[in-house]
């Protein structure tokens, strides 16, 4: 080959292309991409690929794999071609989830106190009663300016026509966004004319966003509230994301044992003693927030952080019991709750969903097993699902019966063909799978990222973007026009 | 700052020259062993030194054999103060404050782990010939100081690392004299002869602190040897010189004034420095100098747990389940 890499072998597929309406043309605001990567330089492709990879290790931004011993760190892999969103549809998506967001934080609260939606019978009660994310510990509870979902990641998809869709909320504990900053940092370096001639809206603010958003949840309105980043430690698999959070924003890096419930008040132990603390920004689940309330056997939590959570005596972002509203059921009851609270149709539809525990449905999805995606109700990361298409006789016997015997659990969805976008592969570049995961931070109002986590299938054909399943990354720029 | 990061910091720092000193023990009884080969090797002093004789007697069987003592020393993965174990140590507790310490310091700690675990792997050539490994143990503590001096803010963790180091520093150089103490002299006689030259310089070389030595007293005399590996003012090594630097670190973490103590960490430290300070060789020689520091070793460790209750122990553990 005379020159580099170009797209005329480049084959769109039966999916919906990000990049490409037809071989070889290209879709707007991708042009500048396009002409840019088929200019350089034999090998120029690949050698840029390496620098970002190197780049990453030397950040050390990496991730824990479960179930190995020594030397778990891993980079999550990189593709270096970036996924482009234009700015009016960036709009559409920023005013979905923001409508999204505002109906499920009504729904938590009503749910933890006056249940009238249930009480109207739009949600069915036990549903929401008997999901997992639902904490009695919580009923009553109101926290500081009414929200409980402080920071969601949604995971969003296109079909095979290019539409939009809501896939999951994911509204307890997302993580990734700290990819999204280095996958920026990175790319600037890779590619800097084009990202700089293509105009693309920033996503370093971040940090300042959800600094912004702890200080307007704490408690007294103080000058300078005390914040901390509460993690499971060192082993988490989000770990590296935890700290650097902390290092960005100088909130403090607290582990369950950092801190101490005295006199009605948490604090954190010092070499000064202890310091009194008004936010807490957890990565720690209810389940092992406090074993005085829940789990008894958590190490992670704070004795006794409960009741100072309810005397009002510290904020704690994401509220606990928002994951009553991550239920991948209640997710099938989305539409209804924002048109009950908000009397608007969704602008962002959901998956079409059939859920378990209702007998048509079931009967339905247990004829239909070798077409439908089956997932269980409080799983995620990509584990105890089925999906159809792929399955062997014997995995759909066996998720036949977990459905039977556990109905509530399970819902199936029609296995959507996911959007696909280039990644270098070797010396050409082949389509993958791909899914978006918007940043959504709410105090005082709700603001979206301008960008987010592209994750991508990299095992060919597969649909399942899962950093756990062999998924990767891009960067995602969101235009500042349309291209 | 937090105390489980301090706390971090400070036990990174002292597994880190714990390993590193190890290694300069081993490297002593190897100078001696190739220095004096009409006399049978003798490995069982190191293991005294240490205070864990019992334990190493329980595991290997046939006794301090130059083998069961390296393997014993730096690579046994079940006893805690080998050197691979430390590494082991110093590296998780590094892990938990990777925002906090230089990038270059973690890639230090991290060739050395993995030099040691490649040493384990396949450990003949290391039995056969230790001084290669200890002098890169050597290399990679004198890097690690390095990096502490020029790389790192000098604030509290700072501070807390100093505070470690010393302290660490402290009590192995007291333990490298005892070499001497434990070793055997073929006879008697042999006292102030070639032989006995030679273990005291193996002494000074184990501490890198020969040339030093030579510049301040010339000729090897046992008593100067001593005396500059305990009371020294300006050798880094020296006993006192360490429990002087950890004494500035303790104030300067506190802000309180050096000859006061705002508590019981500063009150031990103080008292030590003062003493050591007010002391002389003879004072010392009359009531032996193994004695010495083996009172001495003791009252380190009253000094570390006494750090331990003021700054990382803020609410004591047992007092924290009484209340659930």
């Amino acid at each position: 080959m005379d020159g580099g890499m170009d797209f005329s072998g480049y084959e769109p597929g039966g999916f919906y292309d990000e990049m490409f309406e037809a071989p070889g043309r290209a879709r707007p605001g991708w042009a500048l991409l396009k002409d840019k990567l088929e200019s350089l330089n034999p090998g120029e492709l690949g050698t840029r690929q390496s620098a970002a990879e190197k780049a990453f290790y030397d950040l050390g931004v990496t991730f824990t794999v479960y179930g190995r011993a020594e030397g778990t760190e891993k980079i999550f892999p990189f593709d270096i071609i970036p996924r482009i969103v234009l700015a009016s549809q960036w709009r559409r998506i920023e005013r979905g989830l923001t409508q999204r967001i505002m109906a499920l934080n009504l729904f938590i609260h009503d749910v933890y106190n006056g249940k009238e939606i249930l009480k109207d019978g739009v949600v069915p009660s036990d549903l929401v009663l008997s999901a997992q994310g639902y904490f009695k510990e919580c009923e009553g509870l109101s926290p500081p300016l009414g929200v409980w979902c402080h920071i969601t990641g949604a995971d969003l998809i296109r079909d095979h026509k290019g539409e939009f869709f809501v896939l999951e909320d994911n509204l307890r504990s997302p993580s990734g966004v700290s990819y999204v900053l280095a996958n920026r940092a990175v790319l600037k370096q890779t590619l800097p004319q084009v990202f700089a001639a293509s105009k693309v809206r920033p996503v370093d603010e971040y940090p300042s966003l959800l600094l912004d958003m702890l200080h307007a949840i704490a408690p007294q309105r103080a000058d300078s509230p005390q914040v901390g980043l509460l993690t499971p430690g060192v082993y988490n698999s989000a770990y590296y994301e935890h700290s650097y959070l902390a290092q960005q924003t100088g909130m403090e890096l607290v582990e369950g044992r950092d801190l101490v419930v005295r006199d009605g008040y948490a604090h954190m132990r010092t070499t000064r003693g202890l310091v009194r603390v008004d936010v807490l920004y957890r990565r720690v689940g209810e389940d092992f927030l406090d074993p005085k309330v829940f789990r008894k056997d958590s190490l992670l939590g704070v004795p006794g952080i409960m009741d100072v959570y309810r005397a009002g005596r510290i904020s704690l972002a994401n509220a606990p019991g928002t994951g009553v509203a991550d239920d991948k059921v209640i997710y099938a009851y989305v539409p209804k709750i924002i048109k009950y609270y908000l009397d608007e149709d969704p602008i962002l539809p959901n998956v079409p969903t059939y859920l378990c525990s209702n007998p048509k449905e079931r009967a339905y999805v247990l004829e239909n097993l070798e077409k439908l995606v089956v997932k269980p109700a409080n799983e995620s990361g990509g584990y105890g699902m089925l999906v159809g298409p792929a399955s062997t006789a014997a995995k759909r016997e066996e998720f036949a019966m977990l459905i039977r015997q556990n109905p509530r659990n399970y819902m199936a969805q029609p296995t959507i063909m996911l959007s696909r976008a280039p990644v270098i592969v070797g010396d050409h570049f082949e389509g993958r799978h791909v899914d978006l995961r918007p940043y959504i931070v709410y105090g005082d109002k709700i603001k979206v990222l301008p960008g987010g986590l592209t994750r991508v299938a990299l095992v060919k054909d597969s649909l399942v973007v899962n950093s756990s399943q062999g998924g990767g990354s891009k960067d995602t720029w969101v235009l500042s026009g349309d291209g | 700052m937090l105390s489980r990061v301090a706390e971090s910091i400070y036990w990174m720092s002292r597994y880190l020259e714990r390993a590193e000193n190890v290694a300069r023990f081993i490297d002593v009884n190897w100078r001696l062993a190739l220095d004096i080969p009409e006399q049978d090797e003798q490995w069982g002093p190191l293991i005294m030194i240490t205070g864990d004789y019992g334990d190493f007697l329980e595991r290997y069987e046939e006794g301090a054999t130059r083998e069961n003592t390296l393997h014993y020393l730096t690579l046994n993965p079940g006893y805690p103060n080998s050197v691979l174990s430390c590494l082991r140590a110093a590296r998780e507790n590094a892990r938990t404050i990777r925002e906090m310490i230089p990038s270059e310091m973690w890639e230090i700690i991290n060739a050395f782990y993995h030099d040691a675990e490649s040493v384990a792997r396949d450990p003949s050539a290391f039995i056969a010939d230790p001084a290669a490994f200890c002098r890169r143990a050597k290399q990679y503590g004198l890097a690690l100081g390095g990096v502490s001096l020029g790389a790192m803010a000098h604030d509290e963790s700072w501070r807390f690392f100093n505070l470690g180091q010393s302290l660490e520093r402290a009590d192995k150089t007291s333990r490298i004299l005892d070499v001497k103490y434990f070793i055997l002299l073929p006879s008697l006689q042999d006292v102030g002869t070639a032989l006995d030259y030679i273990q005291w310089t193996a002494l000074l070389r184990a501490t890198s602190g020969l040339q030093a030595y030579r510049h301040r007293h010339g000729r090897i005399a046992p008593q100067k040897v001593a005396e500059f590996l305990l009371l020294d003012q300006e050798f880094p090594r020296s006993v006192l010189f360490c429990l002087m630097t950890a004494q500035r670190m303790l104030h300067e973490i506190t802000g309180s004034r050096l000859t006061y103590f705002s508590n019981p960490a500063e009150k031990d430290l103080g008292l030590l420095c003062a003493q050591l300070s007010y002391t002389s060789m003879e004072d010392i020689l009359k009531h032996g100098l193994h004695e010495f520091t083996d009172n001495l070793q003791t009252r380190m460790n009253t000094a570390g747990n006494a750090i331990f209750t003021t700054f990382f122990d803020v609410i004591p553990a047992i007092d924290q389940t009484a209340e659930q």
